[in-house]
């Protein structure tokens, strides 16, 4: 176990090395000039120069990304060419609003994505099952940022029972800061009002974003099942007269943990990617919409790194997860 | 199917038979009329707009908002401008974008794939990192920020995407062509003196295409989403391109009380994404046996 860790956290070197490089060609090798959009429509050549200057944007490529990178290994993630503020302080203030989506998100979809399937399995072909085939399929179909209008649009704004936007309420105040996420600070502050407060203004964005990664896990729950049920030692042991019940119980929840694990290593940057989409529908103050307002601006500085930020998140996470399935399952960890 | 499967099924009744064949054929087959219905939509487009002057930027100030009924069954926008007429034009643009994106994707991630599997060796390894590498990156800012620098238009909107979409076929390709690598026919015709591409032109690929098939048609739908979400945070296209997308979110400013400017796009997207969805997963079930739930 050793072994297989320190390989795969060694292996990660080049990985980093090799991410930040593609990140920083791709945004670099496209066309458009961010000086010149930084300066403004009225800007002299001078000015435009002055900030190309500032920012090393007319150095050659590789001696920016030597630059970018060393910046990198000293926590520096660079300037927005607008704000003028470091990258990091405002990922720093954006990532916790985001992550706290993201894993309230996910909770929900393995806390009940898990069940359904195992129901679904157990209820294979009868009406039960079919009903969670159709309308899991439908749940990965729906448009994130669609299903965010139409709860806002029946939760918030007809029926009046949750927030329309946002993270917290303008004018109260929120609890004190420590870990960035909202709920936990309010909890370590024992201050339920806000931990109330803070659960409405979760849930519809957290609902919304959950729904396609529920309906996957549902789906892969069902399946692992079923596949479980069909092996020849639960024929024996069936044989043998151990009711179903035992048997699910037995070797269902293995099953249902790596289930889990495979989908949230799955899922994780595909929704820390998108919670762009919902983020700008409840206008929540996270990294997706730090990213579209650079997006738009075309501020590399801060595309390149909540792009960084999120693939190497994604990259601890899924070694995390495979750390986690090789101690369950000794067949990874000798391959 | 083996007999512990076969030994409930006996017991059901026949209803429940019934549905369960309803459910597997009714599925893929109603994403398939629908398909049909949107492609039919795509081609004639606008020409079966009941109000083809709305889609170039007409503006009628006194039909502002109306709700849906005889006249405008989808109601008409904030521009008075007929939302039914709107959405129908936006099947093209959403059809024809999903599709190219996958189409390129495929093509790039095809080409990859088969020389990294076939040369293997260091191309294999250097290939197949970058693959990984891609495949680590958020996506959809990827593309929003290649979609912004690269400026508006379809083109350049579908150029985004496509660049994010090709590793998934890349590595498929690669384990499918390293293992017809060694199979007898391939063997036979290196050994008759075929060269590299004639080899995986003639012999490999037409024998790996049916993955690929699938896959292609398990990602239509997402790309669709993809290019709605792109047009509703604002990169790609602009008005008055009636783009699904973007025309949910100009409308999210008439909610609640003019919901119908919303709720019509929306709609067309997830129907579009659900149907090419079912039917993708009956495509599947039909070219791969095996993958049959």
């Amino acid at each position: 176990m050793a072994a297989f860790l320190a390989r795969r956290v060694l292996l990660l070197i080049p990985v980093l090395i090799g991410l930040t490089m593609i990140v920083f060609a791709i945004t670099r090798l496209l066309p458009g000039d961010p000086a010149r959009l930084a300066a403004g429509p009225n800007a002299t050549p001078a000015q435009i120069e002055e900030i190309s200057r500032e920012f090393g944007l007319n150095r050659p490529l590789p001696a920016q990304y030597w630059h970018y990178a060393t910046g990198l290994l000293r926590g520096d993630f660079g300037m927005s060419i607008y704000s003028r503020r470091p990258v990091l302080t405002d990922l720093e203030a954006y990532l916790p609003a985001t992550l706290e989506l993201v894993v309230a998100a996910m909770l929900l979809a393995v806390g009940l994505g898990l069940p359904l399937g195992l129901l679904a399995a157990i209820y294979r072909d009868r009406w039960p099952d079919m009903l969670t085939g159709i309308v899991s399929l439908g749940a990965i179909s729906m448009p994130r940022f669609f299903l965010g209008l139409l709860f806002q649009l029946g939760f918030a704004m007809e029926l009046g029972w949750l927030p329309l936007s946002g993270r917290f309420p303008l004018d109260e105040d929120p609890p004190p800061h420590l870990t960035g996420f909202l709920t936990l600070d309010a909890l370590a502050a024992g201050d339920f009002h806000a931990l109330g407060v803070a659960l409405q203004y979760l849930a519809l964005p957290a609902i919304a974003m959950s729904l396609s990664p529920l309906a996957t896990i549902l789906r892969m729950m069902r399946a692992a099942t079923i596949e479980v049920l069909r092996q020849d030692y639960v024929l024996t042991e069936r044989a043998l007269g151990l009711s179903r019940r035992v048997i699910l119980l037995k070797y269902v929840p293995r099953n249902a943990i790596s289930a889990a694990l495979t989908v949230i290593g799955l899922y994780f940057g595909w929704l820390l990617g998108g919670t762009v989409l919902v983020e700008t529908v409840f206008d929540w103050p996270g990294i997706g919409l730090y990213a579209t307002s650079a997006v738009l601006t075309q501020d590399f500085m801060p595309i390149i790194g909540v792009t960084l930020c999120i693939g190497v998140l994604f990259v601890l996470v899924n070694l995390l997860v495979d750390v986690a399935q090789a101690a369950l399952n000794p067949r990874i960890r000798l391959r | 199917m083996s007999a512990a499967d076969a030994a409930p099924r006996q017991r059901e009744g026949g209803l429940l038979r019934g549905a369960r064949r309803f459910s597997r054929g009714i599925l893929p087959m109603a994403g398939l009329v629908v398909v049909t219905i949107l492609l039919v939509m795509a081609l004639a487009g606008p020409a079966l707009a009941p109000f083809p002057a709305d889609l170039t930027g007409a503006v009628h100030t006194a039909t502002r908002f109306q709700p849906p009924g005889a006249a405008h069954w989808f109601g008409t926008n904030e521009l008075g401008q007929d939302v039914f007429s709107l959405v129908l034009a936006g099947t093209r643009i959403s059809l024809l974008s999903g599709l190219a994106v996958v189409a390129l994707g495929a093509a790039f991630g095809v080409v990859v794939g088969a020389i990294a599997g076939f040369l293997g060796g260091w191309v294999d390894e250097v290939l197949m990192r970058l693959v990984d590498l891609v495949l680590t990156l958020p996506s959809l800012i990827l593309a929003m920020a290649v979609a912004a620098a690269l400026g508006p238009g379809i083109v350049n909107m579908v150029a985004a995407i496509a660049l994010s979409w090709w590793p998934g076929y890349a590595r498929l390709v690669r384990g499918e062509v390293i293992a017809r690598k060694s199979e007898a026919y391939v063997v036979a015709a290196t050994a008759a003196g075929a060269g590299v591409t004639r080899l995986l032109w003639r012999h490999i690929l037409p024998n790996i295409l049916s993955p690929v098939v699938v896959k292609m048609s398990l990602d239509v739908g997402f790309a669709v989403l993809t290019v709605a979400s792109l047009g509703f945070i604002g990169i790609g296209v602009r008005p008055p391109t009636p783009e699904w997308g973007m025309l949910l979110a100009v409308a999210r400013g008439n909610m609640p009380d003019d919901w119908w400017t919303a709720i019509y796009p929306g709609m067309a997207i997830f129907a579009a994404v659900f149907a090419f969805n079912l039917l993708g997963e009956g495509i599947r079930d039909l070219m791969d046996p095996k993958g049959r739930r």
